[in-house]
């Protein structure tokens, strides 16, 4: 099985770190998060995330296996995917529209573009995105915490973000442990933090792209008059700012292209909040900034050493 | 001598169905395609209103070509096709009102359909009229099929009916996202792709000009490779 281990085109990493042990590495810090999603929102979220890891795995070696190409299952990307995607969706979602979105994740976003690194767009947040188009009520229906523990019959309530719509609010200590409604991986920041936190203490992610992100949020939403500390722990800010807007193949590689990335991220995230019609940006604005990312990286290339100036040459 | 001609007309009649296919080879009249093709009746309706357009114009074009002077050909073309159009326009409205309304803005702007000037340009000013016409009805029919395909494929999976006969809803869930914009540019690049397969044709990247393009057989502007400005 060794002999299946592959390294990512970018970035090149001398560390000896393979993809495998970086995916590993991200799995590990969901972990948290998916305690957290199973505790709050039953065993239907524990079979949301089997289903959606399952069939993203099996829908990437059937895609290699057509298309002629190397298994790159071993590399554990599929699972990462999976994972993510399951944490994006609403707890009561059919499991067949969980796998839906795979084939979109897996094989549209990823594979037809030529598999890991070749993705243009975050695989996971297209597949969000896709489901939202295609299942709009289904997508937007969400569950009251704890209710599976009760009733067999599952009580929908709306999310923080929705329910600030109506002149509602939720107390900072529900959002920060989790217990509102929403995806089922979005809810506590505690253990999104945490993964967060493992995942930059172990050089998997640079803290540029989050901070700026969360960052940006905050800062705007106070200065448009909305209440900050609500807008960085409602909807997926944690999530999409850790886990997605990360992904190192539709991100910029540099510092400053990661900074612009993260105020980009942030910037349109509060203004879709504040100002659409969607209770929630946080993918719209993710999905927007990967395809602007290869202007980013443009924009931001660094100068080689002992080059000159492009304006002074011309 | 007729048998031979018989063949011949027959493969210009087929060419338009397979070989160029003028939606998913030629990758012609994409904007009706993309956009009627919500239903499987309207992708009918489309296909057949524009096969009737495409045929008389061949015919008309192909009458007048040694009159029409080269230099106002384009305009001159138009000019025939859009009173062809207004005339199927005026028959669909008077005879099948539903189709009218549900094609709305598609139907007059069949007028500008490239497949229509394409055919006229490629074929109907170059040949007679017999064959004009049978060309004109192997592109209609390969249009509508291609249209029909990509309707029947969205309107069951966007929304679990066929021709409006219910087939999956009230089971499954209808994909939503088939019957909006970007699950027709979806499926319409599952199909070409699909039929580029099927058609093993393989083209290099550097293929891709004016020599690699499916019409370089007619068209009169690949004189030389690398000699072509559009």
């Amino acid at each position: 099985m060794e002999n299946i281990l592959t390294m990512s085109p970018s970035p090149h990493l001398s560390s000896g770190a393979t993809t495998r042990r970086i995916m590993l590495d991200v799995i590990i810090s969901l972990v948290p998060a998916s305690v957290a999603a199973v505790v709050f929102f039953g065993w239907k979220s524990l079979m949301l995330i089997g289903v959606c890891i399952l069939s993203c795995v099996v829908l990437e070696y059937i895609c290699r296996k057509v298309m002629k190409r190397k298994n790159t299952t071993g590399d554990l990307s599929a699972v990462v995917t999976g994972l993510l995607l399951a944490l994006n969706l609403p707890p009561g979602l059919n499991p067949l529209m969980a796998v839906f979105g795979c084939i979109v994740a897996i094989v549209v976003v990823k594979q037809m573009f030529g598999g890991i690194g070749n993705n243009f767009v975050n695989p996971a947040i297209t597949a969000r995105i896709v489901l939202l188009v295609s299942f709009p009520v289904p997508m937007t229906t969400w569950e009251k915490p704890f209710e599976w523990l009760n009733t067999a019959d599952s009580v929908t309530g709306a999310t923080p973000l929705a329910l600030v719509a109506q002149g509602e609010s939720t107390s900072y200590l529900d959002l920060f442990l989790g217990n509102r409604g929403g995806c089922i991986g979005e809810t506590c920041v505690l253990a999104l933090l945490l993964g967060g936190i493992y995942l930059v203490a172990r050089r998997v992610i640079s803290p540029i792209i989050p901070l700026s992100f969360i960052g940006t949020v905050f800062v705007l939403s106070f200065l448009l008059g909305g209440d900050p500390v609500f807008h960085i722990m409602s909807g997926g800010v944690m999530l999409g700012a850790i886990f997605m807007a990360t992904d190192y193949t539709t991100s910029p590689m540099n510092p400053l292209g990661k900074l612009i990335f993260g105020i980009g991220c942030g910037v349109i995230t509060v203004l879709i909040r504040l100002y659409a019609n969607l209770p929630e940006g946080v993918s719209y604005s993710i999905i927007l900034m990967n395809i602007l990312t290869p202007h980013i990286e443009n924009l931001t290339r660094p100068r080689p050493f002992g080059k000159e100036r492009k304006h002074e040459k011309a | 001598m007729a048998e031979k001609k018989k063949v011949s007309l027959w493969k210009e009649f087929s060419k338009g169905i397979i070989k160029e296919n003028p939606v998913l080879c030629l990758v012609l009249g994409t904007c009706p395609t993309l956009a009627v093709t919500t239903q499987a009746s309207n992708a009918i309706g489309m296909g057949i209103a524009a096969t009737l357009v495409l045929i008389c114009s061949n015919a008309a074009i192909s009458l007048l070509r040694n009159i029409i002077p080269d230099k106002v050909r384009i305009p001159a073309y138009i000019t025939i096709i859009a009173g062809f159009v207004t005339m199927v326009q005026m028959l669909v409205k008077a005879y099948a009102p539903s189709i009218d309304e549900s094609l709305g803005i598609y139907l007059p702007l069949i007028v500008v359909n490239c497949i229509i000037l394409g055919r006229a340009e490629m074929f109907a000013s170059k040949n007679r009229v017999i064959p004009s016409m049978v060309d004109g009805l192997g592109m209609g029919v390969g249009f509508t099929a291609a249209m029909l395909l990509m309707g029947s494929i969205r309107e069951i999976l966007g929304a679990g009916t066929w021709f409006g006969i219910p087939l999956t809803s009230g089971v499954v869930d209808p994909i939503l996202i088939f019957i909006l914009p970007p699950g027709g540019f979806f499926v319409f690049g599952m199909l070409v792709a699909l039929s580029s397969k099927l058609s093993g044709k393989k083209k290099a990247a550097e293929d891709v000009g004016c020599a690699g393009c499916p019409l370089s057989e007619n068209c009169s502007k690949v004189k030389k490779e690398g000699e072509c400005n559009g």
